[in-house]
């Protein structure tokens, strides 16, 4: 089934939690929502489920209009983050819930209820767990029987909300992976809700990156961390070093380092670039156009080091992170003297009030021509106010 | 010696043990001491009088009654009260109370002059040649009365507490709104219903003082056990007195046994956990 969204827009008291958003999901399709708290995405989750619904907007569902149908018709299961589960009721109870209250002549015979349920146990692995109760069950058992729960019910859309939230890491590694194996069995389109980007990059096969109550960017885990549409998605993926860049003739330059010719041909005298650790190059020798750095601290976290370098032409501090094999191979220390050049950045330019340009995206590669990419001007330049760049600017 | 990681259990133990002894058991020992100046076969004597049969009949079956429908009343107003928002919800709230503070035997006069076949409700319900004041049913009003908050405040605590979220996710499994009342609200709430039967239940079953204005005491007809109990003693016969209690005490207690292991099962869900 294709879900199609149509200009959402959902208010409560205060403030917008879905402000204009359109969105189109695809049959068989692993989609996640991510952001921070508070940015919509559980309110976007909760208008499909039908257990919410927006002022303004359409959701049609091949064609049809899906939200005037009620929850039970919409063939949704819902996976909560704190699983939701009847602990009146038996683990096998609790999966056959969805079957036990259809009308008689939809409702499976017993001994069909009693089938299904075995069989969804076996599927989540929990066989021979039948007559426990959900308080008698772990965290991550618990949350698969909201699964087969969710699945008896044969649904043609699985909603997940921070289904792994309430768990612990090692549990949580475990059961995504689970969860993306069975999704790739089941074939069932599955929308889920997380502030893991991790876990959002891991899994899904596209990701809506959310803020505020807009959908900032939609795209595959690889182009949302390789090729940020905005500031918000720059920041809020992975890590990254942010660089303040002074337009000096026709080149853009941070801390004596030149980047590279204006893609703008001189419409801005600021911008804003964003690196990332890993794009970061080390050398002990000296390297053309390369900043000099004094590594001031190393965090070593298993396979990957991440180091912190103190650059005197930028006055703030860069990370980076390479491999650990690497670090030994170079035998640095904290103290020591580096050269650092960025190999790839992510550039915005910036209006007169340090106010980022989203529209206006250069993505530069060092020692490739300049070519920005002008992607379509989806907001107003009052709107883009609202995301101001700041603190890391240098004059 | 085994240590324990919560200090004064020797003390806190050994003061709710005396204190339980002094206020509770004291008494009780006292009164089946009393009693037992009867002897066993006095109290089955006793028991056999077709007079007292029929007060310990009614005492015990108008409370379970009464009981019962407090529970579906009280059900209804603690659902009213902790799920909707409307103006004087909290003057509703406080309302409950009343029955916990008035005096029993000004309710008790209250309900007679409302239920009397001259009084605000008894008149329209004459014409209909209903009788609630003077007779059993009188009996039943005055319990219903009495019980009412304790089965509303038992429960409110609870209804707050319940989840939503299990509510919607019945919703989503497809569940219409009374499903998901009689299969997932009222299941959880059965443990706390029984809590509130059994308080409403004591209450009933001991209250004299709103009871004995409303109920005509007609030997046979509308006369509670206590009522008994106050005659005995007006006799000087203290000894049928206390033993008329120890009967009532044994039934009670045979009662509250029984409920409370219907709760044990009920509950059966949140033991064992890990």
């Amino acid at each position: 089934m294709t879900l199609e969204l149509t200009s959402l827009n959902r208010r409560f008291s205060d403030c917008a939690a879905l402000n204009d958003v359109s969105l189109t999901i695809a049959p068989g399709e692993f989609l996640a929502l991510l952001g921070p708290s508070g940015s919509g995405k559980t309110t976007l989750l909760r208008i499909l489920a039908g257990l919410d619904y927006p002022e303004s907007g359409k959701v049609s569902c091949n064609g049809r209009d899906f939200l005037a149908a009620a929850p039970r018709e919409r063939k949704v299961g819902l996976v909560f983050q704190h699983y939701a589960l009847f602990r009146h009721l038996t683990v096998a109870e609790n999966v056959a819930f969805g079957l036990r209250v259809r009308p008689r002549r939809t409702r499976p015979k017993r001994a069909g209820i009693d089938a299904r349920v075995e069989q969804l146990l076996a599927r989540v692995q929990l066989d021979g767990f039948g007559k426990r109760y959900p308080s008698q069950l772990s965290g991550g058992q618990r949350q698969r029987v909201a699964l087969a729960r969710a699945l008896a019910v044969e649904p043609d859309l699985l909603l997940l909300d921070e289904p792994f939230g309430a768990l612990d890491a090692q549990v949580r590694v475990t059961l995504r992976r689970w969860l993306r194996r069975l999704h790739e069995e089941l074939g069932l389109t599955t929308v889920f809700v997380t502030h893991d980007q991790e876990e959002a990059l891991e899994l899904a096969d596209r990701i809506a990156v959310m803020n505020r109550g807009r959908i900032e960017q939609v795209g595959t885990p690889r182009e949302i961390y390789q090729q940020p549409a905005t500031p918000f998605v720059c920041e809020f993926i992975g890590k990254t070093n942010r660089l303040a860049l002074q337009r000096e003739g026709g080149r853009f330059v941070a801390g004596g380092r030149t980047f590279a010719d204006d893609p703008w041909l001189g419409e801005h005298a600021q911008a804003i670039a964003y690196v990332r650790p890993e794009h970061l190059t080390l050398s002990t020798t000296p390297l053309p156009g390369a900043w000099r750095a004094r590594l001031r601290h190393v965090y070593l976290a298993g396979a990957v080091a991440h180091l912190e370098l103190e650059v005197a032409a930028l006055d703030h501090a860069l990370e980076a992170d390479i491999a650990s094999e690497d670090l030994a191979r170079m035998g640095l220390h904290s103290g020591d003297e580096l050269h650092v050049s960025p190999g790839h950045a992510v550039i915005f330019s910036l209006d007169r009030d340090g106010g980022a340009i989203a529209g206006d995206r250069w993505l530069w590669r060092a020692g490739v021509a300049t070519t920005t990419t002008r992607l379509p001007a989806r907001r107003s330049e009052a709107e883009l106010g609202a995301h101001r760049v700041d603190g890391g600017i240098q004059r | 010696m085994r240590r324990r990681m919560l200090p004064g259990f020797n003390l806190s133990l050994g003061y709710s043990l005396s204190y339980l002894g002094l206020i509770v058991l004291l008494p009780l020992a006292a009164l089946t001491w009393k009693a037992s100046g009867l002897g066993l076969g006095g109290l089955v004597e006793l028991l056999r009088v077709p007079r007292t049969l029929a007060a310990l009949k009614l005492s015990f079956g108008g409370a379970t009654l009464a009981a019962a429908i407090n529970v579906v009343a009280g059900l209804l107003v603690a659902w009213v009260l902790v799920r909707y928002r409307f103006p004087g919800r909290r003057l509703f709230d406080a309302v409950v109370d009343l029955p916990f503070a008035l005096p029993t035997a000004v309710a008790g006069i209250a309900l007679t002059a409302l239920y009397a076949p001259n009084g605000w409700i008894g008149q329209w319900l004459a014409a209909f040649g209903v009788k609630i004041a003077y007779t059993p049913a009188g009996v039943l009003v005055a319990m219903v009365f009495v019980g009412f908050p304790f089965v509303v405040r038992t429960l409110q605590p609870v209804l707050e507490t319940l989840e939503h979220d299990v509510e919607e996710a019945a919703e989503t499994l497809g569940a219409r709104r009374w499903q998901i009342f009689l299969r997932v609200i009222l299941p959880m709430l059965v443990p706390t219903l029984l809590t509130g039967f059994a308080l409403a239940l004591a209450r009933a079953v001991g209250e004299y003082g709103s009871v004995i204005f409303i109920a005509g005491n007609i030997p046979m007809k509308s006369e509670i056990a206590p009522l008994l109990i106050v005659q005995s003693l007006e006799q000087f016969d203290y000894a049928g007195a206390a033993a008329l209690g120890v009967a009532m005490l044994a039934f009670s207690f045979v009662l509250l046994l029984l409920i409370t292991l219907l709760q044990r099962w009920s509950r059966r869900w949140a033991e064992n956990a890990p």
